[in-house]
């Protein structure tokens, strides 16, 4: 839909101006944030407005990123009307001033004149049984704690279950990990919780950090600097915008070639090199042949699910050539011989797995790893993400990839590193999980019928888990056991509602649900509780991007109604819990849920992210987070600081660019640790839906959709494009069964069904579709299977289904565009 | 409600006399007078572009409009499409500057879009000028046509959507 807008205010020069991190991709590009009375505005001279802009005359091309998206205006708690506007910093070196479509409508997304604000969850909700009425936080968090209580009292933390996001960005931030991460692991004390978009609480980079490397290790200047970049499974242009356009992009056309001929004086450096490998021609794909050509852009189109043969195939030449790293080897890892071993393959048995030509994975290899004339390795940086992450077993094909970056010593230079790529910012510090590794598959405890009470925290399992049909089936179901119980107990007591949901979750299989969240969610509609939780600018939130860089994103405005920081609403309910405790006389119970005495994110932040060098912390801040400070944070701007710091000198935090250069690792003995990946085929579950069913259902994001479209579901620029989840899909498929453009189509196999909207793709290859992951209007979760790596990672891409056509809608074709989205 | 550039400055230097009124829904800076009083646009100049009986199918032609700086485009895409003028309802116009960065596209007429090679952003003229891809935040700015049915002529009258590199469509 277009926005009919034609002109818009402007910041008047001393319109107040304050650091914002953009809070959708893991890039975490910086923004400023102008906020003015809403009766003034700012003129067109360049001194009578804050941009500094001449708006005279027509500003030039690539000068000025300002729409209609990037303003509008707010009302404080105070009555006070301003305008906003958003736009992206010209300093920040993440970003370099450009803003991708989702950063772009950051001011379109804030409570105000916006799309989203009617939308908000503003007041904590109560299920009465029959309908949702505004409640207090106090009654809230009181009818919490008394569910709660009863619950740790008669079954013990088992009982208590959480779906947590451990989220740096949206809503997230180190604060909102430690404060979630007190009151599960260390207050109640549960290993029952399930992480962010996954059935378990596990890491999705198992492999690498047992084999000694954190997973995200590179620099963003290290795209500028590599020789080649992998991007496995991974699609950047859309999910990694502005990391891509600024960093990759000038190396792949050659223009950071002086940069490393000034580093690497005697080495051969020259234009970049990409190498794909996705089973998709995605449209990264397509824009990187626009800006290359074949002697750069290789894309090794994999038959799903085969990448550990690809990998193996790969390490097994290298080392068989003699262009692995004997010496790093030697002096920086164990293990080696072992995995050389049982990974070998040849080129040829990988291609027949792969349907890659021995050609092309031998052409790979080179560039990657043949010595250059120089006779130097060639720089290589490793990016993967989702298609390795949840693909066909995460652990396995993972471990495949690092023995390969091992082997040639790809880690810790410049120009090299083995990172993901990241889908959300990080914000990880919480007390450690209490619980065992594989840790209790969640989702599959609560179809069992087990768990009490399930706390729903900044993510949305509705969408965005597997299995989904049994899964939501069974909350819904366990739910309403509760919400009769409940209909049924209205009028009494807390105590009296807490003793009749308590019965009705021990006695009758029900399932209570608290959800924390921005919006009122499907999941959150299902359950009994909602508490509102606020966003950045309404509140002061730090995080991390892909390479480690912190910063602190400012307030600028007031939540709406209730609404307060995630951290502090778990104050509150441990407070609450404590005040339980202690008028019960339970002195040991009530301590459990001491230390909550937070009145901001900041106290939040020096209670756990500082201090993980005195208590035992999971911090990615680690022992010298201590020397963050919100103060020093503020000074160093949307630039701040790359973690770990490692000092603070001349009034500025010291960061770390890149992990490992000193080749000391995250082991025991400081070597990093080969792993034995043997190609194992399909996981079953997945194995037995390929026999049966024809078309591949592969999923992933497009760039115009944040996450579970949590906000853009409520903006018709964003419907106005994908009213329904689009299903890419061949012509020669679509021909075959009748589909046409804009098609409602549905998908089926043993596990569900779902919606989508067709979208006839020709590069999209046949037997295979490409749906939109995470949507609210047609979910890819219905049909995947429940299988799992041995961590509980999900292999949400093994999907196989067959596909009808359900009828066509017209407004879908007269409103959606169906041109390619691949630039050509 | 929006005002004109000249109105506005011409409000805004009157002091107390027009006071300045703020909605909360509203999106309107100041409560005019006269005529402006009754525009829902900005004030647009009309502009006769050409004639639809010289225009090929799926073949752009450049014009500017609402003045010598702003670069537009009109084609004949030769179906009936959203918000197509002509006789045969066919004929669409846009700003030609990407409402990301404000990089000139350039129509791709075997694609059927009008593509950025800045940051690669493409937009469907037969969509209302709707963003396909890319890293725009707003689609392209559409140019209102009006058609003459007895001189065949195309008259642009007013921009919907915000030309890249502006605060207003009229300097
Ligand atoms: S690339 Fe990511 S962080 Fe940057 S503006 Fe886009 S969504 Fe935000
Ligand atoms: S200027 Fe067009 S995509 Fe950036």
């Amino acid at each position: 839909m277009s926005h009919g807008t034609d002109r818009i205010a402007l910041p008047p020069a001393d319109a107040e101006k304050t650091n914002l991190v953009c809070h959708f991709c893991i890039v975490g590009c910086g923004y400023h944030v102008y906020k003015w009375p809403a009766n003034r505005e700012g003129g067109r001279a360049p001194g009578d407005n804050a941009l500094g802009v001449d708006f005279r005359r027509q500003v030039p091309p690539m000068q000025l990123t300002m729409t209609s998206a990037m303003t509008t205006r707010i009302r404080d708690r105070d009555g006070q009307d301003y305008r906003v506007m958003i736009l992206p910093d010209d300093d920040c070196v993440v970003n370099d001033g450009l803003s991708s479509t989702r950063g772009g409508q950051l001011a379109n997304v804030l409570y105000g004149d916006t799309p989203v604000a009617s939308h908000r969850l503003r007041y904590p909700r109560l299920n009465t049984g029959d309908d949702w009425v505004d409640t207090t936080r106090e009654h809230a968090a009181d009818l919490y704690a008394a569910i709660t209580q009863r619950v740790l009292d008669s079954e013990g933390p088992d009982g208590v279950m959480f779906n947590c996001s451990d989220h740096g960005g949206a809503g997230g931030g180190f604060e909102f990990t430690w404060g979630t991460g007190k009151l599960m692991f260390q207050a109640i004390g549960t290993k029952m919780a399930r992480i962010h978009n996954r059935p378990a609480y596990n890491s999705e980079c198992h492999a690498s950090r047992d084999m000694g490397m954190y997973e995200l290790n590179s620099a963003y200047e290290d795209a500028e600097l590599a020789d080649v970049i992998w991007s496995i499974g991974n699609n950047p242009y859309e999910n990694q915008t502005n990391y891509f356009l600024a960093h990759w992009v000038p190396n792949l056309r050659g223009q950071t070639r002086s940069k490393k001929q000034e580093r690497f004086a005697d080495e051969t450096v020259g234009r970049g090199r990409v190498i794909f490998v996705d089973p998709r021609r995605t449209p990264s794909v397509a824009v990187c042949d626009q800006i290359g050509d074949a002697d750069n852009v290789l894309h090794l189109q994999i038959n799903p699910g085969t990448d550990t043969a690809l990998f193996n195939a790969i390490f097994t030449y290298v080392i068989d050539q003699g262009w692995h790293n004997e010496s790093f080897i030697a002096d920086h890892t164990s293990g080696f011989e072992e995995a050389r071993e049982a990974n070998r393959m040849s080129l040829e048995e990988a291609s027949q797995i792969t349907g890659v030509s021995v050609e092309a994975i031998r052409r790979a290899a080179e560039w990657s790893y043949k010595p250059k004339d120089s006779g130097h390795s060639p720089r290589t940086l490793h990016h993967y993400e989702k298609g390795i992450i949840w693909g066909n077993d995460n652990y396995r094909i993972q471990a495949s990839l690092v023995d390969i970056v091992l082997a040639t010593g790809n880690v810790g230079r410049e120009g090299t590193g083995i990172s993901r790529m990241g889908g959300h910012q990080e914000g990880y510090t919480r007390p450690p999980y209490p619980g065992p590794r594989p840790a209790p598959y969640i989702d599959q405890e609560i179809i069992k019928g087990n768990g009490q009470i399930l706390t729903v925290w900044g993510c949305n399992a509705f969408q965005t888990t597997c299995n989904a049909e049994q899964y939501k089936e069974a909350i819904h179901r366990r739910a309403g056991i509760v919400q009769q119980a409940m209909a049924k107990a209205r009028g009494g007591s807390v105590d009296s509602m807490a003793d009749a949901v308590h019965e009705a979750t021990q006695r009758d299989g029900g399932l209570f649900i608290a959800a924390v969240d921005l919006y009122p969610t499907a999941f959150a509609r299902a359950g009994h509780l909602m508490l509102p939780a606020a966003h950045p600018g309404e509140i002061e939130l730090t995080a991390m991007n892909g390479e480690r860089r912190i910063r602190l994103s400012e307030r600028f405005m007031d939540p709406p109604g209730e609404a307060e920081a995630d951290s502090l609403i778990a104050a509150r309910l441990a407070n609450a819990l404590r005040r339980r405790y202690q008028e019960a006389g339970n002195e040991e119970m009530a301590e459990r849920f001491a230390g909550f005495d937070w009145e901001s994110q900041e106290d939040a932040f020096n209670d756990g992210f500082r201090m993980a060098h005195e208590k035992e912390i999971d911090s990615q801040g680690g022992e010298t987070g201590r020397l963050v400070t919100y103060q020093r944070l503020r000074e160093a701007g949307n630039n701040g600081v790359q973690l770990p710091v490692q000092e603070y000198r001349d009034g500025e935090l010291v960061g770390t660019p890149r992990l490992y250069s000193d080749h000391n690792f995250d082991t025991d003995d400081g070597r990093a640790r080969f792993q034995p990946a043997p190609w194992n085929g399909f996981l079953s579950p997945v194995a037995k839906q390929k026999e049966k069913y024809p078309l591949w259902v592969n999923n992933g994001r497009t760039n115009h959709i944040w996450q579970s479209a949590y906000h853009d579901q409520h903006i018709d620029y964003r419907t106005g494009r994908f009213p329904m989840a689009p299903l890419e899909i061949n012509p020669e498929d679509a021909e075959a069964y009748g589909i046409a453009n804009g098609d409602v189509v549905e998908l089926f196999n043993d596990y569900g069904s779902t919606m989508a909207m067709a979208y006839r793709t020709p590069e999209i290859k046949t037997g295979q579709l490409f749906m939109m992951f995470g949507y609210f209007n047609g979910m890819v979760g219905e049909v995947t299977t429940e299988a799992v790596d041995e961590n509980v990672v999900p292999y949400y891409k093994g999907a196989w289904a067959d596909i009808r056509r359900i009828g066509s809608m017209e407004e879908y074709q007269r409103s959606v565009s169906f041109r390619s989205r691949r630039y050509t | 409600m929006k005002l004109s550039r000249r109105n506005f400055l011409k409000l805004s230097g009157s002091a107390a006399g027009s006071a300045s009124v703020v909605g909360w829904a509203g999106t309107a800076v100041a409560q005019p007078d006269g005529e402006a009083a009754g525009r829902a646009t900005l004030d647009y100049p009309r502009e006769e572009i050409g004639r639809a009986g010289d225009l090929t199918t799926g073949e752009a032609v450049s014009f500017t409009y609402p003045d010598g700086s702003s670069p537009c485009a009109v084609i004949k895409t030769g179906e009936p499409v959203p918000g197509g003028a002509g006789p045969d309802g066919d004929i669409v116009a846009y700003s030609v500057l990407c409402t990301h960065m404000g990089c000139p596209v350039s129509y791709d007429r075997q694609a059927g879009v009008f593509k950025c090679p800045c940051h690669f952003s493409i937009f469907d003229p037969h969509r209302l000028g709707q963003q396909v891809s890319g890293q725009a935040t707003v689609d392209l700015p559409r140019i209102e046509l009006e058609y003459n049915e007895s001189t065949d002529t195309l008259t642009a009258v007013s921009v919907l959507g915000l030309i890249a590199g502006r605060q207003a469509n009229v300097l």
